[in-house]
């Protein structure tokens, strides 16, 4: 059985003569969670970009979730999750109205969202929020419940800008757990940060520099290859940010 | 020793929010002292009250020997601030930023270069360039010049690495330490744990309360317990299992491990039975260090 939830081979992108992504080739499994850091400028957000469906290669072949990505992007974004730190709910609408717009715009039908939502709801201990605005929640249930919308359609893949950047380390931790249990059930994250540490809860890692991918493997193993304690050790040996 | 900062019982509320909590602490001259708390902990309205920004509701700040309400405009004069948002002019270029700030402290780029050349120069090929047009290092380079180019005797920086990259936040902690020779305080902010090492004393800050303030070391050796770093692939299956087995005090997700307290700070084979039962047979365990984050999710 091919469990390979994303294939890129050889995919080069352009922007005039500036080569944002540079060759890349390397594949992600299913279940897997999967780390992809880089300076900034580095070409990351483009390689994003492109994964998800908003944007085409130049040239090269990119399989996300058994869908080519030159040629549907539209059916990519069917299949994917996305969630960043930045932004990811509606302030000035309640838990379960958010619910509902996202369940909405994927096409849930309403039988379907109202029951995932009962039992989002039991599970994150929630039920006394869901008519609450997300305005009114704290930092830390907010990411937990972001997360939890970014999957409610059960995608493939689901895609994570700096999840946990800036909360407090015992949020943090219940939700590296949430990312655990859903990488167990069988959904792909894919998760780039500029936190060094969150890098360290990764199955893989891979470490781009200017457009190229310059180190792809496990956190220990690249640790033992550059001889370094930590992720960040490692990053810094290898990774030459673009400007200065 | 003279104290750049002292604080005694500062509280400040937002509606029902108590955003500080009757926060008392001294910074001694020349010393980086690191505030270290997650978002929402109170870190920026206590920067903001320690620059004259906004006033306590309780309590008394001393700066530099000043009240910080009575003196205000002559402590203003003293005290370099970077806050957290970029707040530069972005349609400046990077030199009439830096131009800009010195002629509104009444003095010139000239006058003070030696202070900042160390981390102008890696800018200075860009002075041209509209200060909107930077990447994130750059940025913070500039920031960092237009709140040094007055020669404050303390600088504030509201969590100047957030958004960084590992390489420039590694190079800013070396220009941190680096202001230290021209004898300026620096009371500095960050959501990374990893960073308080580079600071000689912390305070680490949760929900407005300050939970503990020591040189970074002191703080991990305050951690109570033997702490025991377990590892298996299968991490979900490795945690839960771990909480059902009877010894065991706290077990979380630490890197690509599980960080575990138990009830007899000591391993016995039981516990690989125990993990073995659960299907678990690539167990490793080893005793470690406990880092600051070890210690504040002791404290919390």
């Amino acid at each position: 059985m091919d469990n390979r939830v994303i294939i890129v081979k050889n995919l080069i992108k352009k922007f005039g003569t500036f080569v944002a992504n540079d060759n890349l080739s390397f594949e992600v499994f299913k279940g897997e969670i999967f780390g992809f850091l880089g300076a900034n400028g580095a070409g990351k957000t483009t390689a994003i970009r492109i994964l998800s469906g908003l944007s085409s290669p130049t040239s090269g072949e990119v399989i996300v979730a058994g869908v080519n990505a030159s040629k549907k992007p539209e059916e990519i974004k069917k299949q994917i999750g996305y969630m960043s730190q930045k932004f990811s709910l509606y302030e000035d609408l309640t838990v379960k109205e958010n619910i509902m717009l996202y369940g909405g715009i994927y096409g849930m039908k309403k039988s379907l969202i109202k029951e995932r939502t009962d039992n989002l709801l039991e599970k994150l201990n929630f039920q006394e929020y869901g008519n609450k605005l997300i305005a009114d929640l704290p930092l830390g249930l907010r990411q937990k419940l972001a997360f939890s919308i970014a999957i409610f359609h059960e995608p493939k893949i689901v895609f994570l800008d700096e999840p946990t950047g800036g909360v407090d380390p015992i949020t943090r931790r219940q939700f590296w757990e949430m990312i655990y249990e859903t990488a167990e059930r069988g959904i792909t994250v894919f998760v780039t940060t500029h936190y060094m540490d969150e890098a360290e809860y990764c199955d893989r890692i891979s470490i781009m520099s200017e457009g190229r991918i310059v180190a792809l493997d496990t956190p220990a193993n690249l640790k033992k290859l550059y001889s370094a304690d930590t992720v960040e050790e490692v990053f810094i040996k290898i990774a030459r940010p673009v400007n200065n | 020793m003279i104290k750049v900062v002292e604080s005694s019982g500062i509280s400040k509320t937002f509606g029902t929010t108590n955003a500080l909590d009757n926060i008392s602490f001294s910074v001694n001259e020349s010393e980086i002292f690191g505030f270290i708390g997650p978002d929402g902990a109170g870190k920026t309205t206590l920067f903001r009250i320690i620059t004259t920004l906004l006033l306590p509701d309780k309590g008394k700040m001393t700066v530099l020997g000043m009240d910080s309400i009575a003196d205000y405009k002559e402590l203003r004069k003293n005290i370099g601030y970077m806050p957290g948002r970029f707040s530069l002019y972005q349609d400046l270029t990077v030199e009439e930023n830096l131009n800009f700030y010195a002629t509104v402290f009444g003095t010139t780029v000239k006058e003070n270069y030696d202070l900042i050349s160390d981390i102008y120069s890696h800018i200075e090929p860009f002075k041209k360039r509209l200060a909107g047009k930077l990447s994130g290092g750059m940025k913070q380079k500039l920031a960092l010049s237009c709140a040094l180019i007055h020669k404050p005797r303390l600088l504030i920086l509201d969590e100047p690495t957030t958004g960084v990259d590992a390489v420039s936040r590694s190079e800013f902690w070396i220009m941190l330490a680096k202001l230290r020779q021209h004898n300026i305080t620096i009371i500095v902010s960050t959501p990374y744990m990893d960073e308080a090492m580079r600071c000689d004393r912390v305070a680490l800050i949760q929900n407005g309360l300050i939970l503990s303030v020591a040189p970074p070391q002191k703080i991990r050796d305050g951690f109570s317990r033997k702490l025991f770093m377990v590892k298996a692939r299968e991490k979900h299956k490795l945690i839960t299992a771990l909480r059902k087995y009877p010894d065991t005090m706290k077990a979380y997700p630490f890197g690509d491990s599980v960080h575990v307290t138990f009830a007899g700070d000591r391993i016995t084979e039981s516990l690989f039975r125990f993990l073995s039962e659960a299907g678990l047979n690539d167990v490793t365990v080893k005793e470690t260090e406990a880092s600051i984050e070890d210690r504040f999710l002791e404290l919390m």
